[in-house]
């Protein structure tokens, strides 16, 4: 594998465009936009402000970097980069900024979540939405960018608003029967609307485009609950992972659950194989440190690693987490499709694993950890999911 | 003395009060025998004689009276005896007479008292004997009773501890729970007051902006600034909000909706129709193999295969009519589910009644060799196995060997002398390949070498060209007139591209076509054949046009493939070498090809 020379940036703000031209990173308050094969830079833009978060539209033509301590919200454009635009909130603050699906409004939340205000670079227009919910995942755009979910708390209850983008129409406002919603998520066909509890209680609500239950899930009470979702590719699974360290998946026809995965520290089954890194590092001589330095240097690069097939039952390092606090280390807290919904892939919150994303072939798995990378090439032959 | 009184009483002749009396002395041994020897003290002495004369009579005195003496000297009374008064007379001395009886008399009082005492004696222990019978059955009732009582305190104790354990079990599972619910209320609590907390800090960085809002009062107003407006992603003019607007959102959401049920419905109904296909598959194939079996069960299953008739011959009906009816009609499903419930019960029936047969086979046919048990079956595979796999290494080994054999045939020196045959073939064989390519490397070499002195030529050239270009330039713009010449350099366009790139001795005579149309030049490079005037020297040049693609292709292929050693491929390219030798006037346009491939 190659890699490139090693750019700056900060707040981990580095994304590739949409049509997978262009990737832009943020250096302080800079924005650095280069070419994706060559790696070369193509444009600078200088913002006023370190950058707090940037984000592409989704036609790749503009970049919008939020600024929340100045509550400034600044978009270029690739095409002309001498267009400018300048959202300044005022003394309401900024607490997070986001591109609607059509590329051409950016939503604003306030800071202590008062109001959504809806800019439009179009119009230079401004909408509000009031009493947006501070949650977990308190908005979500339908994959079609047909329509937008957004989570809202009046009088200690819990309401669902459904937006057509087009003109930010209000089409729906539907209390949710929800203690504290923690979050909300559309299905990819864009029909079904899932809505889950804050992790006090485990209940998972689904709502059809136009406000209907349709059906409420619930495994058990008491314990701590939900704490990852996610819908398969073809809206046909919803899987839940919990603080009980299990997923469970509902199926869409009659929302029932119609199977269950463990993740036990222990793994004994037969149908599974584990493979287990084993790095061959050459033993570093201590005692001649002076000459050896610059092959100490050599051998360190040279460690070979290789995987091998570990024998049943093997046992997976896992760091207890600290069950005293609030919000947990446990439980299943990431979960992802592969594009055929073949496989799930879940992370048990006490592995070192940071983030694992699909190829979109849906073959191959990508981990990444705090100190490694992994690619795993799934055998499209076999049968077992 | 006991036997005479036993005598005694024979005698009736004694009077009445002798009878009673003698009656008394029989009746009561004990007590009264003092009493009546008391009172028949009295009338015994009344009757003494009647008594006594039966013992002693005149005639024996002196014999009773030896006899008597013989008695006291028996009971200790040695002293005293009995004389007879005269010697041989009828009469008794009375003095000792009388001390005898005295004697006797105390004797006999001695007797009774002893006697008298021995019977309170035996009174009293008789009593006391009593007396601890009675007690010893009490204790023994008192032990029973007791023991009974132990067992029975036994037992409530024994179903106390089972009590006792079974109710330290509740506790415990209590107490899990208890310890459960404990920590899911320390983590809901945790949550809760981190949750508090949070909402607390933002309640101070509410007031806190409040307040500094409130102090600063010159408000920020919220503005954006764009140097343009943009136009709408999709290209359209955005549209009033109107309440058509709203209706047709509405109608939108509302076709969303319904495509996504249809589609769902349609993969639904696809799903079903196939499952129904399956079930009809396994109907048929239950019931085929199910009607072959009838012919060979006899007895019980007479009545299936009855019912077997019926039901084939009601669902060949039913399915020649249910198949024309809509097949999601609910009472078609019900028919298709419960005719293939009874079919797989039929089966399973028959599966059993087989199982049976089998196990019952096996039971009593043991010995049969047609009917092989289980295990000896599997015996005989395993053994059938392990004869396969010896078989196969058996023919492994023999392969091994025959070939070895083959290898072997010859002895060792003959072998070796073929290796080193075959050895030397290939350094034959070798040898000849880097001849040839040692002599490839050359032509190349050679080729490149003309290559760089017609390069140097052709630069050379290209300058000399350009010069006369721009001499020839000036003469004719000095010298132009608007349009003879004009047509003139129009009509000979094409020829002086084909002139450019003809040989070098037809360029001084196409000097005067050159143009300043930098196209030409740009086709200088890049050779077209398809230009087609009638100049003879197209011919040739698409020759050489033809030519020159494909020794510089060929060309490509040696660079890529030196190691091929096929005596043919070697030929041909030695063949177009020498082509290329000859043909050095046209290193010009190879040469060209060549900078145009390589850029």
């Amino acid at each position: 594998m190659n890699f490139s020379e090693v750019f700056k940036q900060s707040n981990q703000l580095c994304k590739v465009s949409p049509d997978g031209k262009y990737l832009a990173t943020c250096v302080q308050y800079r924005l650095v936009v280069r070419d994706v094969s060559t790696l070369q830079i193509l444009q600078l833009f200088t913002c006023l402000d370190q950058i707090s978060h940037m984000e592409w539209s989704s036609d790749s033509l503009f970049i919008l970097c939020a600024m929340y301590k100045r509550g400034l919200v600044q978009v270029w454009s690739l095409e002309q980069p001498d267009w400018h635009c300048k959202i300044d909130e005022g003394s309401i603050g900024l607490v997070s900024s986001r591109w609607s699906p059509d590329g051409r409004h950016v939503l604003n939340t306030t800071e202590f979540h008062l109001r959504i205000t809806v800019w439009s670079l179009c119009t230079k227009a401004v909408s509000y939405i009031k009493y947006p919910k501070a949650c977990q995942k308190g908005i979500d755009f339908s994959r079609d960018g047909c329509y937008m979910a957004l989570a809202e708390r009046r009088d200690c209850k819990d309401y669902v608003s459904v937006f057509v983008c087009d003109d930010w129409h209000l089409l729906r406002h539907f209390e949710t029967e929800t203690q504290d919603m923690g979050g909300l998520e559309w299905s990819p066909n864009g029909c079904v609307l899932a809505v889950w509890d804050s992790c006090l209680e485990y209940k998972v609500l689904l709502y059809s485009l136009d406000g209907r239950l349709l059906s409420t899930y619930s495994a058990y009470d008491w314990s701590l609950g939900v704490k990852s979702v996610t819908w398969s590719p073809s809206s046909q699974f919803l899987a839940i992972g919990s603080y009980d360290e299990k997923v469970r998946i509902l199926n869409h026809i009659t929302w029932k659950k119609i199977a269950q995965f463990d993740h036990p520290a222990t793994i004994n089954s037969s149908k599974a194989v584990v493979y287990k890194e084993v790095e061959k590092r050459p033993a570093v001589v201590n005692d001649d440190l002076s000459l050896h330095n610059i092959t100490i240097g050599a051998t360190l690069f040279n460690t070979q690693s290789k995987y091998e097939i570990c024998p049943l039952p093997v046992q997976i390092p896992v760091t207890k987490p600290d069950p005293d606090r609030a919000n947990p280390k446990i439980g299943v807290s990431t979960l992802a499709f592969s594009s055929d919904s073949r496989f799930l892939a879940t992370k048990n919150a006490g592995i070192q694993v940071q983030s694992l994303s699909w190829h979109c072939s849906g073959d191959s798995l990508v981990l990444l950890g705090k100190e490694q990378l992994c690619i795993c090439y799934m055998d499209t032959d076999q049968e077992d999911t | 003395m006991g036997e005479w009184w036993t005598s005694v009483p024979t005698e009736t002749s004694i009077g009445n009060y002798d009878i009673s009396t003698i009656s008394h002395v029989t009746m009561s041994p004990s007590r009264q025998n003092n009493l009546v020897s008391m009172y028949s003290s009295v009338p015994l002495s009344k009757s003494s004689y009647s008594v006594i004369s039966a013992f002693c009579t005149e005639d024996n005195i002196p014999h009773c009276i030896l006899y008597i003496n013989q008695e006291l000297a028996s009971l200790g009374l040695s002293s005293t005896c009995i004389e007879a008064s005269s010697p041989g007379g009828a009469g008794l001395s009375t003095v000792p007479a009388l001390n005898a009886m005295y004697e006797v008399l105390q004797i006999h009082r001695r007797n009774m008292c002893t006697l008298e005492e021995l019977e309170k004696e035996q009174l009293k222990k008789s009593s006391t004997l009593e007396h601890i019978q009675m007690s010893n059955s009490r204790l023994k009732d008192q032990l029973e009773l007791s023991i009974r009582e132990k067992s029975g305190l036994h037992e409530t104790e024994r179903q106390l501890q089972l009590k006792i354990k079974t109710l330290q079990n509740c506790l415990k599972t209590e107490k899990d729970e208890v310890q459960k619910l404990q920590s899911i209320i320390a983590s809901r609590a945790s949550q809760y007051s981190h949750d508090a907390k949070r909402k607390e800090r933002e309640a101070a960085k509410l007031k806190e902006r409040l307040s500094q809002l409130l102090v600063d009062r010159k408000d920020k107003k919220l503005a954006i600034d764009v140097l343009n407006c943009l136009g709408r992603s999709d290209g359209k003019r955005s549209h009033w909000k109107t309440v058509k607007v709203t209706a047709s959102h509405e109608g939108e959401m509302y076709k969303s909706l319904l495509s996504d049920y249809e589609a769902s419905q349609k993969s639904l109904l696809l799903e079903n129709t196939e499952l129904k296909k399956v079930l009809q598959q396994m109907k048929k194939e239950m019931i085929h193999i199910l009607s072959p079996c009838r012919s060979s069960n006899r007895g019980a299953t007479a009545n299936d295969s009855l019912e077997q008739v019926d039901s084939d011959g009601e669902e060949k009906t039913g399915d020649c009519s249910r198949e024309t009816l809509d097949q999601s009609c609910e009472h078609a499903r019900e028919q298709l589910t419960n005719s293939i419930r009874q079919q797989w019960r039929k089966l399973r029936n028959h599966m059993e009644k087989l199982d049976s047969q089998a196990s019952q086979a096996q039971n009593q046919l043991q010995s049969n060799k047609e009917l092989i048990p289980r295990e000896t079956h599997e015996d005989e595979m395993e053994r059938m196995r392990c004869e396969v796999q010896q078989c196969r290494e058996f023919i492994h080994a023999q392969q091994l060997l025959l070939q070895q054999q083959l290898n072997t045939s010859f002895d060792d020196e003959t072998a070796a002398l073929l290796n080193d045959c075959y050895t030397l073939e290939e350094k034959e064989r070798l040898k000849e390949e880097w001849r040839l390519f040692e002599e490839q490397k050359r032509n190349f070499e050679r080729e490149r070498k003309n290559f760089t002195e017609a390069a140097i030529r052709l630069g050379r050239e290209k300058r000399a060209f350009e010069e006369d270009r721009a001499s020839w330039l000036k003469n004719q713009f000095l010298t132009m007139t608007p349009f003879t010449d004009r047509r003139r350099c129009s009509s000979s366009d094409g020829q002086s591209a084909l002139s450019i790139r003809s040989e070098p001795e037809m360029r001084m005579s196409s000097t005067k076509a050159e143009l300043s149309k930098s196209s030409t030049y740009a086709t200088f490079s890049t050779p077209k054949p398809s230009q087609s005037a009638g100049v003879p020297s197209t011919n040739e040049l698409y020759r050489m046009l033809r030519l020159i693609p494909d020794s510089s292709s060929s060309r490509h292929s040696n660079r890529g493939h030196w190691r091929e050693s096929s005596s043919i491929e070697d030929g041909d390219r030695l063949a177009q070498a020498k082509n290329r030798v000859r043909s050095s006037d046209l290193s010009i346009f190879s040469l060209g090809e060549d900078e145009n491939i390589i850029t």
